[in-house]
């Protein structure tokens, strides 16, 4: 089995090499002179707003803290939920508000990694070679994002938002799905763990398949987690759960562990390019971390059906918002 | 109530413990760089009172304009209000990058070849979005 690593890890290695330089060719400042015509939105910045400076902040602040317990309770990452909303309703450019949602995805990552990590519910070993290949996707992800038009963004983002609204609405989940026997991939790599199911009172042994596919469709949602500034839990989670055969559990946590890589990445193109404004970001922060804060406290007396169509709702009319706007219908 | 096999691996351990003690230094920094910018306790790059002028502009147009730094040229204006928040910004950016450091060792001694490698690409990877030689074009 043993035997097999080197072939494993060439391949990951040519999809990564593959990917980045392709990405890079295609969001080259030069590529995009020759494609791109000067936006308008200079113009749009230029004229000052009568508005106090701090009102923003402080309506970003309450804004967020509100979507920290809604994220919460609907069981979503704050990021999906920031990016849509904040982008549709506030002045701030898409690029800075793709830019703070991917910080604000990447820092309830790193604040839940350390405790998933110590009960082992999230697996290192199930996401360091997930993380390899979508970090490198969201590198493009994020250099396609930044070399596209606000207007072209918006509708991607808008019609992702309703297709991430369409999963939400009809996915089914596996608490332990069936692996009947886990592939070649996976046995070579060690990925497989047994962990506490309190719940049950029992051991939990697992392992996963079909890890070539669900490697492949993490470059896709790599680079979506990029070019959005999205928290990327939406699909990480039915890809480990439903596709490779991960516990619901194990999904779970490894999914919002991958975050604080995926998004690592992202978040330094963003942050080399300029596109992270202080005044967006660390209000929205604090905003979804409190709010995270009391949502798990809301959590145990919350109806969570109800809560989770009130996101959905959430997201629709956020997801049309930005899908008319990028389509200049609702500006 | 956790058992031998139960037990999260020693790298997993490891990966742990540096993520929780440089997430919290990260946070704490950027909560304090942002009060002192807010505070007008040190001058600011963009004014913050100017500041709505600009935030609806693209990235690319608005550091035409005000001449903003890319890269890492935020770093030679730390002494800035605005620009010093990304001390933080950038302590927890890059905090993976220093997980998967400490981690290499184990692997090494483990001989987990595979993941030697992966976690070698892995830094790399990383440590080539946040050199900041990549350019995104666009206008």
């Amino acid at each position: 089995m043993v035997r097999h690593y080197s072939k494993i890890v060439i391949f990951m290695l040519i999809i990564v090499i593959a990917v980045i330089p392709a990405g890079v060719a295609f969001a080259s400042p030069d590529a995009q002179s020759a494609l791109v015509e000067h936006s308008a939105s200079a113009a749009a910045g230029a004229h000052a707003s009568t508005t106090p400076w701090w009102v923003w902040p402080l309506a970003l602040f309450l804004t967020t803290f509100i979507l920290g317990i809604l994220a919460v309770l609907g069981g979503v990452g704050g990021g999906v939920l920031f990016v849509p909303i904040v982008g549709g309703f506030f002045p701030f450019n898409i690029d800075f508000v793709r830019g703070a949602g991917l910080l604000v995805a990447l820092a309830g990552a790193l604040a839940a990694g350390p405790g998933l990590l110590k009960r082992n519910l999230a697996s290192l070993r199930l996401a360091i070679p997930v993380a390899l290949i979508a970090s490198s996707a969201a590198i493009v992800g994020a250099m396609i994002g930044l070399a596209l038009k606000p207007n072209t963004v918006n509708t991607l983002l808008g019609a992702t938002i309703l297709f991430i609204v369409a999963i939400m609405a009809t996915a089914k989940k596996s608490d332990f799905p069936v692996v009947p026997k886990p592939d070649a991939l996976s046995q070579s790599l060690g990925i497989m763990g047994i962990y506490r199911e309190e719940s049950l009172g029992k051991d939990v042994e697992w392992s996963v398949h079909k890890t070539p596919q669900g490697l492949l469709l993490f470059i896709v949602i790599g680079v979506m987690a990029g070019m959005f500034g999205l928290g990327a839990g939406w699909a990480n989670v039915p890809v480990l759960n439903l596709l490779m055969g991960a516990p619901l559990k194990i999904s779970v946590a490894t999914s919002k562990f991958l975050l604080s890589i995926t998004d690592t990445s992202a978040a330094w193109v963003y942050l080399n390019q300029g596109a992270v404004l202080p005044m967006i970001v660390v209000p929205s922060l604090v905003g979804i971390m409190l709010g995270s804060i009391v949502g798990v406290k809301i959590l145990a007396r919350a109806k969570p059906k109800a809560i989770k169509w009130m996101v959905i709702g959430l997201l629709l009319f956020a997801g049309l918002r930005s899908l008319l706007k990028g389509l200049e219908i609702w500006k | 109530m956790t058992n031998e096999k139960t037990r999260a691996s020693e790298e997993q351990i490891a990966y742990a413990g540096v993520l929780n003690i440089g997430m919290w230094f990260g946070l704490f920094l950027l909560i304090v760089t942002f009060i002192v910018y807010i505070s007008g306790a040190l001058p600011s790059f963009v004014a913050i009172e100017d500041l709505p002028k600009y935030w609806g502009m693209r990235v690319h147009d608005f550091n035409a304009q005000l001449h903003a730094p890319t890269g890492w040229g935020w770093a030679a204006h730390v002494g800035q209000g605005d620009y010093l928040n990304f001390v933080g910004v950038a302590i927890l950016s890059g905090l993976t990058i220093v997980c998967y450091l400490v981690i290499l060792p184990i692997l090494i001694r483990k001989k987990d070849r595979a993941y030697v490698v992966i976690a070698i690409a892995e830094v790399l990877v990383l440590s080539l979005a946040a050199s900041g030689l990549l350019k995104s074009g666009g206008h």
